[in-house]
């Protein structure tokens, strides 16, 4: 069970990092996201920009989980 | 007294102590083995790994204060969604490499790989050191939650009387995991999940629907509160504060012995890999818990004369109780109220048998009991997981609450300092020892520095460069310094040919 094959091997390659990288930035550009406008159902941009990016982020770390253990397997 | 509600809470906080108990017969193993007691013996799976990662990182403590912040600052508490953003994929990138290298070399604790990376006893001393002395104060903050909601439930909130339930929870805590280890909050990490997810869902759906939409609750927040102070002339405004504590906290979140703790605990790497993707789940409902904040404030929860009595004792902490208290029926509070306290018995839990580990296997058995045998060093660290406990609650009862709050402040900015040591070390052999003790000392004696100018009341310093007051997290300022001195230091000993060559570990090691 603690064995490890082969075929699991993942490494981080420029595009994982890439993929990682994209939620990062998005939530630390204060500067473009601190703002009022355009509300969406009256949550303030700030807010919901903030909150979609918690699934999103969830999104690319399954892009960068899946494009390195391709890339292995080859 | 508010009966349904005690009950209801009373209640599940007894199914949760018999579940302790029974944690220890699940997928059982010989628990007179630290690996046993103290990491589960490393066979969590996915599911069961999300849960105790995601229980560790979002305590008690958590679901009050986030809410606390943004009731009385507004946007600025909302850090805490870019905290949780940054923190997986920072770590997707680390960790892993440290479960691998761990399982290879049966390492408990981050001191074990430090002092077989760097061949450096004294700096997998300091870890272990920073890593107890920022768990201890972190343990005693998860009673606060328990504290604020028992007041609540309209138990005494002065004298003896308020401190007995308060005790007794702990007592039932300090026995579970003495007799079941790392299996006992596994197993109360998922009861405890669902009721906060219940909680926060319902929470989410109710309050807007009867306070007209989100709409109306945001109309009702001031505009200063809403928006982060932008930069002016000569600072950064709020930017650089929020900025720097979304980082810092990022990095100090996996850091923290319990964590470490419960990652070390997965089946295998890919368990962890697989369990980042779902993660982010528990950063969707921080930032539903942070809005709880903003409900409160646009309730205008602190103006009923009700709570006024509560606001005056728990200040700004009261806003989730007073929120659950004023918008439900009392057998729902009983539930989050129930939600809130387990949710401070599942990470405190993990801290105790964190710090036990640490002090366990770099300390007694690297310098009081070298040849200890497996069950003196299991013992050992059962007993000191309830040690901790106690010091916990003695600090709590008997000291103000918020010296619990500033050493937790400054154990974040501690728990920082050794990030150089542990996440270059996952990846390159450049560094050596003595300058990431150098590093560390530094990082260390700036942070704590830094704290102490703010009376040890806050966490964000103004520095003064070229003109420029920048106002930024003082961990990420020290963690900075403590950086810039590890490399100097490694580049002048490695010249000068003192660097020591010893490591334990092979390249092979780290890939999984």
């Amino acid at each position: 069970m603690n064995r490890i094959s082969s075929a699991n091997v993942h490494k981080l390659g420029p595009l994982q990092i890439l993929l990682l990288a994209i939620p990062c930035v998005a939530v630390l550009i204060v500067p473009f996201y601190n703002r009022i406008e355009p509300a969406l159902f009256g949550i303030p941009f700030l807010y919901w920009w903030l909150g979609i990016w918690a699934p999103l982020s969830s999104l690319f770390i399954a892009l960068a989980y899946k494009t390195s253990s391709r890339a292995t397997l080859k | 007294m508010n009966m349904t509600a005690s009950i209801i809470f009373v209640g599940l906080f007894v199914f949760i102590a018999l579940l302790g108990f029974a944690a220890s017969r699940w997928q059982s193993g010989d628990l007179s083995q630290l690996h046993e007691w103290g990491l589960g013996g490393r066979r969590f799976g996915a599911w069961i790994s999300w849960f105790l990662i995601g229980g560790d990182l979002y305590t008690a403590y958590t679901f009050i204060a986030v809410p606390a912040l943004v009731f009385s600052v507004g946007a600025f508490g909302f850090f805490a969604i870019p905290f949780t953003v940054l923190a997986y994929p920072l770590t997707f990138s680390l960790l892993p490499r440290l479960w691998a290298v761990s399982q290879r070399h049966n390492f408990i604790t981050a001191s074990d790989f430090v002092r077989s990376r760097f061949d450096s006893p004294s700096l997998a001393l300091v870890i272990a050191v920073t890593g107890i002395v920022a768990t201890m104060p972190y343990i005693a903050l998860q009673l606060v939650g328990i504290q604020v909601v028992i007041g609540a439930l309209g138990f005494p909130n002065h004298g003896w009387a308020a401190d007995l339930p308060l005790t007794i929870a702990f007592i039932v805590l300090a026995v579970f995991t003495y007799t079941s280890g790392l299996r006992a909050p596994a197993v109360i990490a998922v009861v405890k999940d669902l009721l906060v997810y219940v909680t926060v869902i319902t929470v989410m759906i109710v309050v807007p629907m009867k306070m007209g939409g989100m709409h109306a609750i945001f109309a009702a927040i001031p505009q200063s509160k809403l928006l982060l102070t932008p930069p002016d002339g000569n600072s950064f405004g709020q930017y650089s504060s929020f900025i720097t504590l979304a980082l810092g906290s990022a990095f100090a979140v996996m850091l923290y012995p319990h964590a470490l703790t419960a990652l070390l605990s997965a089946r295998s790497s890919d368990t962890l890999r697989r369990n980042w993707i779902f993660l982010p789940a528990y950063s969707l409902m921080l930032g539903f818990i942070a809005l709880m904040g903003y409900f409160a404030f646009s309730a205008g929860l602190d103006k009923l004369p009700e709570f006024k009595s509560y606001f005056a004792t728990y200040h700004a902490q009261f806003a989730v109780p007073g929120l659950l208290l004023h918008f439900f029926p009392p057998w729902f509070v009983g539930i989050g109220f129930a939600a809130v306290a387990i949710g401070a018995l599942v990470p405190a839990a993990i801290m105790s048998i964190a710090a036990a580990n640490l002090f366990t296997r770099n300390i007694y058995k690297e310098y009081i009991n070298p040849d200890c045998t497996d069950a003196q060093e299991s013992g050992m660290a059962k007993l000191i997981s309830l040690l901790v406990k106690f010091g916990a609650l003695l600090f709590i009862v008997l000291i103000p609450q918020q010296y619990a709050i500033n050493l937790q402040l400054l154990g974040g900015i501690l728990t920082l300092q050794i990030l150089p040591s542990i996440a270059t070390g996952l990846y390159t052999r450049w560094f050596d020892g003595k300058a990431l003790l150098l590093g560390w000392a530094a990082g260390v004696g700036y942070g704590a520095w830094m704290v102490s100018t703010l009376s040890f009341k806050g966490s964000v310093y103004n520095l003064h460069v070229f003109g420029y007051t920048i106002a930024g997290y003082a961990g990420f300022y020290a963690l900075l310094l403590n950086l810039t001195v590890a490399v100097i230091a490694t580049a002048v000993i490695r010249a000068a040919g003192l660097d020591s060559k010893g490591d334990g570990t092979l390249a092979a090691d780290y890939v999984s």
